[in-house]
Formats: structure tokens, C-alpha cells, sequence
């Protein structure tokens, strides 16, 4: 090669460096932009959702002066506290409402006008009322339950704006909501219904105690059955399986049952466990079996990653001791190894946590208002009661939905903070 | 006796048997020099008696379980007159239910007539007469196997080895249920879809290009089978994940290149687990994301610029699906560029190579098969999910590519048509099943072939 010729692919490669290092430039901004993305995603999603739900976490009341008369009530003097009981308290209310705005005369004034509390304010004048039976026969001021169309015009969510059509609550009934408020008779306090109560036609009424007593029933059983079977599965096939042809069908039918779809787990709980062995349908005994074969692959495959870790000289020296092999793992390599195995089984169980798809197949997807007591009552899990309530077209659901899946997403995170923490420790041995 | 109280006995008799093996073991080697003339400690014989006792007890009590309702239901359904006996399936169950809770107690008998209540009281009978021989059972098997076990011991038996036996063959079972579970699935899925098969010719199902599930409200109108092509469904599936890939591929992969090859250490251990955040949502969420935010959106911004999109469109829903799906990519795409060999890296560098000639023409062609792998592994998840396209895609089914329509999936239809009231003599139904051996084998072909394309990958550098 002569001298020119060399400085001349010197010269070439030189003149070609800008354009490579202006590649090599805009190709790192590909990546940040990348990363950006997932990052403006995440951030869309969960500001998306704390932006909905917030206002699910207050409930507005409104102060009305409530005349317990015994006669509209339909109770006569010294009433037994059945009578109580089931006296119209709607009538007092509707009554009361109409002494407040004497100007709603017509019929679908008067309609308006009810609207304006919530169906259940009638229960908790009932309540009250029981309490402090003195209350009948005077007239008291008494903070009833906003009705949730009303709230969403007194939390701002509705404005005048919107044309009158286009919304449910009309410009009647803001008119009275204004008055109410510029009188200090209208308040917005934490929503505790959301907590205690089930599953309810009316928004304001309604909570997630039963989905997250129905979740806490299907977790357990799903903790109960996938654990021990999972660390079992994974202690043999690390510790004991003979290298042969039943234990690589074993092993490939664990890869694969990992990444079967959710809801063909669905199929199989509503053919085997609800059509041939006839289990009760919508009850967490049945979600809890189904979601536990899905999770045993998890569980299998972070418990053996976890028994392999465990260094060998902590097993030859409890076989050089005399130990048997069952001895040897049951004393020395799982507690070594139990770190590890419970942060994959937690991760397992914050996917079963999350999981919906498998549970519509067997019936957990009705409406349900009694907490269940057990097992086997009929309940819904959480993730379940958010499609039932995404799938509702009112205001007032859209905004419970969005605080349920913020409930939801407060246990994941625990649980995955948990298996962080756990893993950490792990990792400092 | 309740069920529970049988399992607590049970449990009981177990802890007994327990001691009663330890203690036999101590007297069979009273006159031998005490516990060291034993093969085994004492508590091995103390298990043994244990399992012995719980083991066949336990099987017994979880068989009778099983079968006791379907056989009390049967047993009292002949007893009815054959009226009844003609009922149609539904009609027979709802007669049946009200037979139940009257026996249970949660009803009066006002609401049903003189054959029901006999029938309930027979019910109750069976109920109880059952309940007292399963008692009755499990108790006796629990005390002939104790008593079996203690009347072994000797002390020249090997009770450690024959416990780590019998142990051995319980975490064999355990695993086994893998194999069982997939057993299972098949089964339960083709059973179904051979039955929906026999109604509807396979062809039919295959090649079909219209989906029309609504069957005939009467039994008499005649040609109203509903029509079941599978082609849309299949098209629909595919069009959503298409979309979903778009998004999650590009985003998926440069995001794994920058942080295993550019991002600092610290940079890398920041944002890899928020990004994986992304995968621990669950789909309900994404869902509720995407029927609710980001379908309103899309159909704002293209009516915004005059193009006409569906409330329900299949960009939407593949869109949302595909940032479900990044961080799936992305942590496969990361172990398998971090397997590249870093001899590849460092030879391109020391040429004189940039960093993203030496991405783009050394580990990108070098690491192509397992990114493939892990792409196979992303569309199979899309193919799958349920939530998503269940709560933002539309139902009804339309052969087309088009985005910016509704389209249907294979999961969405079998969850339309198994939520509700189900009659297991109905194709209606039993086309759920078939969609789902569709469903399974479609996404079981696609992990095998991924996995086993991984695997070469990983051996080529091992």
C-alpha cells in the first residue's frame, strides 16, 4: 500500500466521521426517547387514575331540617322500636325537602327536588332515629346523604356549562344546590361507605368490602393450595427428580402452563371443578383452586431458582454428618432457601391478586351485597368489581372504579414492596 | 357432622397416632436397651403411624366430597315423577334449586307443591344419612391404617426410610399436577368442542367468514342456528395484537439497547423497575384505561381531523395493550443482548466501529433469533389477554384491517358467550370451548416455538 492511497482512506473515513458520530448521536436520543415513552405512559396511566378516583373519597351531605312528625312517619305515641323501624322516614324526608323549597309544586319539580338526596339517606335518618328516639315529634337539623349526581355537581365535576341535556343534573336542582351551599348547609366528609358496604345500584351507596373480603377468601385458598404444592414441586424437581423422560414432560408442561392465557384456566375451572365435581359457582373455593394452578408455575420456577442458589457445601455437609437427603433439605436448604422461595410465592400471589380473566368463567362476576362469611358463600374479588363497575354508565361509578383499581394498586404495591424487602435481605446473606 | 369437624378429628386422630407410634416404638424396645436398639428415632415411627392414619383417611374424605352432591342430586332426582324427569335441562335445575333451599331451610313451603316437598324431605334424608357414613368412614380408615402402621413396628423396620418413601412419592404428586393441569385443560376444552363439532361441521368453523352466535330463541325456527366462522375473530385477534407489536416492539427493544448498553448503572437501576411497574398493573386496569381514557381520545382526535373511528376501535385497545406488553419486551430483549458475548462488542469497538454500528451490525444480527423468541413470546401474550379487549373491543364481528373499527377477539367472544346463563346442550355455549382448544393450541405452538428458538440461541454461546 503506498503512502497516497492510505491518506487518501484516511481522508475518506475522516470526511465519513461527522455523519457517523451524528448517527451515533441521534441513535442514544432514539433510546432516551424510548425509555421517555414508557415513562410518559406510566405516568398518564396513574395520573389518569388518581385524577378519577380522588373524588370517590368524599361524600357530600346535606343539612336538611327533617320534621319527624309521628303523623307523616305513620307512627302512633310511644311507638315499640319495630313500629320505628319501619316507618316512613322517606315520606319525612320528602316532606322536609318540599318545607325547604316551597316553589316545587309540579310533579317533576318535586321528582327534581327528591333527587337531590341519596336513596339511602332514608336508612340513615332510620338509624339516627333508633338512636335518639327523642328526635320524633320535633323538627332538626339532619346531615342527610347527597344523592350522587347531586355530589358531582357540588364536587365541580358538572358545571353549568355543559348543556342542560347533556347532563343529569339540571339547572333546577343546581339552583337549590347553590342556595344550600351559600346557607353552609352542605359539607363534604371522607366516604367510610366505600369500606363497609357491598355492591350497590346507587353510586353513593355502594363500597368494596365485599370484593375485598371475596379477594382476601380466593387469596387464601390460592396461598393454601399453590404453596405448599409449589415449593413441593420445586424441592423434587431440584432435589430428587431422576434425570428421564417423565421429568423433562414435567418440566416442559411447567414452562408451557406459564405462559397459557389466564382465561383457559377459566375454561378448565368451569368444565372440571363447576360442571363434573359440581363445587358452588361464584365462590372463592373455585377462584381460589383455578387461580392457584396459575400460579404454580410462577411459584415452581422462583422456589428452584431459589434452591439452586443455595451453595452444594451446605448439602454436603449435611449428608457428610449422616443426614438423609429428605433431612438434608428439609433442615438445611429450604430455610436457606425460604427468602427466595417467599418472594416468588408473593409475587405469584399479587398476580393472582390482579387477576380477573379465569374468574368470569366461573361465575364471580355477579352482584353481590352480603359479605361472605366463608369459603364457599358467593363473592366477587376486587378486579371483578371493578369491570362490573367500569361497565356502568354513570358519573358516580366511574369515579368508585377508579378508587377501587387505587385500592387495588395501594395491595400490589405492599405485596411487591414486601418481595422487594425480602429479596434485599436475601441478597445481604 | 360438618365437614370441618370431620377434617378437625381427623387431625386429631393424626396427632394421636403420633404419639402412639413414638410411644410403641420406646415399648417394642423396652427389653433391648431402650431407643438405641431402633433402626429409626423414635419420632420416624411416631410419622409413620401419622401418615398412615391421615393418608388413606384424607383421600376418602376429599373423594366423598366430591361425589356426594352429585350423587345426592341424582338419587333424588329419579325418586321425582317422570313429569319432572321430562323438564327441560334449565327448568328440571330451577325445579331442583327449589327442592334445596327448602330443605335448607331458606325458603317456606309455600312456594312449592306436595312432590317438592317430599322430595326435600328425602333430600335432608340422603343429606344426613350422608354425612353420618362419611363421618363414620373417614374415622374408621383413619384408625385401621394407625393401627396397621403401630402394629409394624418392630425394631428392625426402617421407619425413616419407609416416611422419606412415602414422602418422596407425595412431592413427586405434587409435581405431577403439572402434567395433570395440562391434562385437564385439553380435556375439558376438547371434550366441549368435539360436542360443538358434532353440531357444527369443523369447515364451517375454520373457513367461516361470519360470526353470528345468536342462536334461535325457539326450537321450531327453523335455518336460525347462528353461524360460527371463525376467519373474523381470528383477524380481529390479530389486527389488535399487530397494533399492540407496533408499540411495544420499537419502544420495547430501543429502551433494552439504551439501558444495557448506554444507560450508567445507576440510571439503569432507577428505571428498570419503574418501567416494570408497566407489567405488575393488572389488565382490569388497563382495561378501564383503555375503554374509558384512551378510546374517547383517539376518537376526538380523529374526528378532529374528519376521519370517522369507532367507540370502540381496535386501535385503542391494541394501543393500550401494547404498553402492557413493553415491559414484557423489553426485559427479554435485555437477558438476551446481555448474553451476547462481550468478545463481539469489544471486536467491533477495537475496529474502530461506533457504538451504534456495533449495536446495529454486530449484536442486533447476533442476538436477531432470541429478540425473535421473545417477540413470538409477546404475541402469544397479546393473543391471549382477555381484560383488555373484553372492556375496550367491540363485540360484534367484522372482517376487516382497518384500526380505526371495532373488531372482536377469540377471548372477548369467550367470555361473551360464558358470563350469564349457561345450557351445556347449546353450540352457543360449547363454541366458547372450541375457541378455546383454538386458543391454546394457537398460543401453546407459538411458546414452543419461541422457547425452543431461545434456547438454541442461548446454547450457541454457552
Amino acid at each position: 500500500m503506498s503512502k497516497q492511497t492510505s491518506n487518501k482512506a484516511t481522508a475518506a473515513i475522516r470526511a465519513s466521521l461527522k455523519k457517523r458520530y451524528a448517527r451515533e448521536r441521534r441513535f442514544q436520543w432514539y433510546g432516551r426517547l424510548a425509555v421517555l415513552t414508557g415513562f410518559v405512559f406510566l405516568f398518564i396511566l396513574l395520573a389518569d387514575i388518581v385524577g378519577k378516583g380522588w373524588p370517590a373519597f368524599t361524600q357530600h351531605y346535606i343539612e336538611v331540617s327533617v320534621n319527624l312528625d309521628p303523623e307523616v312517619l305513620g307512627l302512633p305515641p310511644n311507638a315499640t322500636r319495630e313500629q320505628m323501624f319501619t316507618a316512613d322516614y322517606l315520606g319525612a324526608i320528602k316532606s322536609s325537602l318540599r318545607a325547604m323549597f316551597p316553589e316545587a309544586t309540579g310533579r317533576k319539580d318535586k321528582q327534581q327536588l327528591y333527587r337531590l338526596v341519596s336513596i339511602g339517606a332514608e336508612y340513615d335518618l332510620r338509624d339516627r332515629v333508633l338512636k335518639e328516639p327523642q328526635l320524633i315529634g320535633h323538627t332538626s337539623d339532619i346531615w342527610l346523604r347527597a344523592h350522587a349526581e347531586a355530589g358531582s355537581y357540588l364536587k365541580g365535576q358538572v358545571t353549568a356549562e355543559t348543556a342542560e341535556a347533556d347532563r343529569r343534573v339540571k339547572d333546577q336542582q343546581m339552583g337549590w344546590l347553590d342556595r344550600l351551599r351559600a346557607d353552609g348547609r352542605t359539607e363534604s366528609r371522607f366516604n367510610t361507605t366505600f369500606f363497609t358496604q357491598g355492591d350497590s345500584r346507587e353510586p353513593e351507596m355502594a363500597g368494596i368490602r365485599v370484593a375485598l373480603y371475596g379477594s382476601f377468601f380466593t387469596l387464601l385458598v390460592t396461598f393454601a393450595i399453590a404453596f405448599p404444592i409449589g415449593v413441593a414441586a420445586a424441592v423434587y424437581l431440584e432435589e430428587f427428580a431422576p434425570r428421564n423422560r417423565l421429568t423433562d414432560l414435567i418440566e416442559i408442561n411447567i414452562n408451557n402452563l406459564a405462559a397459557v392465557p389466564s382465561i383457559v384456566f377459566g375454561l378448565l375451572g368451569l368444565a372440571v371443578f363447576i360442571n363434573f365435581f359440581e363445587l358452588p359457582r361464584s365462590a372463592p373455593v373455585v377462584g381460589g383452586i383455578v387461580l392457584s394452578l396459575m400460579t404454580l408455575p410462577t411459584i415452581i420456577i422462583t422456589s428452584r431458582a431459589a434452591i439452586q442458589a443455595v451453595s452444594p457445601s451446605i448439602r454436603q455437609a449435611a449428608l457428610g454428618v449422616g443426614a438423609s437427603k429428605l433431612q438434608t433439605v428439609v433442615h438445611h436448604v429450604l430455610p436457606v432457601a425460604m427468602p427466595g422461595i417467599l418472594t416468588g410465592s408473593i409475587i405469584g400471589m399479587a398476580q393472582a391478586l390482579g387477576e380477573s380473566a379465569p374468574l368470569l368463567m366461573i361465575g364471580m362476576v355477579a352482584f353481590i351485597m352480603d359479605v361472605p362469611a366463608g369459603v364457599t358463600d358467593p363473592a366477587t374479588v376486587l378486579p371483578v368489581q371493578i369491570y362490573l363497575w367500569a361497565d356502568s354508565p354513570e358519573r358516580g361509578f366511574t369515579e368508585k372504579t377508579s378508587a377501587a383499581i387505587m385500592v387495588l394498586m395501594g395491595f400490589l404495591i405492599l405485596m411487591n414492596a414486601l418481595a422487594v424487602y425480602l429479596r434485599k435481605r436475601f441478597e445481604m446473606k | 357432622m360438618e365437614t370441618t369437624t370431620v377434617f378437625l378429628v381427623l387431625v386429631l386422630l393424626t396427632i394421636i397416632s403420633f404419639f402412639m407410634g413414638r410411644k410403641r416404638s420406646h415399648a417394642v424396645t423396652s427389653g433391648l436397651g431402650g431407643a438405641r436398639a431402633l433402626h429409626s428415632l423414635p419420632k420416624h415411627y411416631g410419622y409413620m403411624a401419622a401418615l398412615w392414619a391421615l393418608l388413606p383417611a384424607l383421600l376418602v374424605l376429599v373423594l366423598w366430597l366430591v361425589f356426594e352432591h352429585g350423587v345426592i342430586t341424582r338419587m333424588v332426582l329419579s325418586e321425582l315423577p317422570p313429569a319432572v324427569q321430562d323438564m327441560p335441562a334449565s327448568q328440571q335445575g330451577l325445579y331442583f334449586n327449589q327442592i334445596v333451599s327448602y330443605a335448607h331451610g331458606a325458603t317456606d313451603a309455600s312456594m312449592l307443591d306436595e312432590t317438592q316437598v317430599l322430595a326435600a324431605q328425602h333430600y335432608r334424608f340422603y343429606d344426613s344419612t350422608s354425612r353420618s357414613i362419611k363421618a363414620l368412614l373417614v374415622f374408621l380408615v383413619a384408625l385401621a391404617g394407625a393401627i396397621l402402621a403401630l402394629r409394624q413396628i418392630r425394631p428392625a423396620l426402617r421407619a425413616r426410610n419407609h416416611v422419606e418413601g412415602i414422602l418422596k412419592w407425595m412431592l413427586f404428586g405434587c409435581s405431577f399436577l403439572a402434567v395433570l393441569t395440562t391434562l385437564g385443560i385439553v380435556m375439558s376444552v376438547l371434550f366441549e368442542a368435539i360436542r360443538f363439532f358434532q353440531a357444527i361441521p369443523i369447515a364451517d368453523f375454520l373457513f367461516g367468514l361470519e360470526w353470528s352466535p345468536q342462536m334461535a330463541i325457539r326450537a321450531d325456527q327453523v335455518a336460525a342456528s347462528g353461524s360460527f366462522g371463525f376467519v373474523p375473530l381470528l383477524v380481529g385477534t390479530l389486527l389488535i395484537s399487530a397494533v399492540a407489536m407496533v408499540i411495544a416492539v420499537p419502544v420495547g427493544l430501543m429502551s433494552a439497547i439504551y439501558l444495557s448498553e448506554y444507560a450508567t448503572r445507576r440510571f439503569r437501576a432507577v428505571t428498570k423497575p419503574v418501567l416494570e411497574i408497566l407489567a405488575g398493573v393488572p389488565t382490569v386496569v388497563y382495561g378501564f384505561f383503555a375503554a374509558l381514557t384512551v378510546a374517547p381520545f383517539i376518537r376526538g382526535l380523529g374526528e378532529s381531523i374528519g376521519l370517522h373511528v369507532a367507540s370502540e376501535s381496535a386501535l385503542a385497545a391494541g394501543l393500550v395493550m401494547g404498553i402492557m406488553i413493553i415491559p414484557f419486551v423489553m426485559s427479554l430483549s435485555d437477558d438476551i443482548i446481555n448474553a451476547v458475548p462481550d468478545t463481539l462488542r469489544e471486536a467491533s469497538l477495537g475496529m474502530g466501529a461506533t457504538m451504534n454500528e456495533t449495536i446495529r451490525k454486530v449484536l442486533l444480527p447476533a442476538a436477531l433469533p432470541g429478540i425473535v423468541g421473545g417477540i413470538l413470546l409477546a404475541v402469544s401474550r397479546a393473543i391471549g389477554e382477555t381484560m383488555i379487549v373484553v372492556m375496550a373491543a367491540g363485540l360484534s364481528a367484522k372482517l376487516t384491517i382497518n384500526p380505526l373499527e371495532a373488531v372482536t377477539t377469540i377471548t372477548v367472544q369467550i367470555v361473551t358467550l360464558l358470563v350469564g346463563d349457561q345450557e351445556f346442550d347449546n353450540p352457543k355455549t360449547l363454541a366458547a370451548f372450541a375457541l378455546g382448544l383454538v386458543l391454546f393450541f394457537v398460543t401453546l405452538l407459538l411458546n414452543v416455538i419461541a422457547l425452543y428458538v431461545v434456547r438454541k440461541y442461548r446454547e450457541q454461546y454457552e
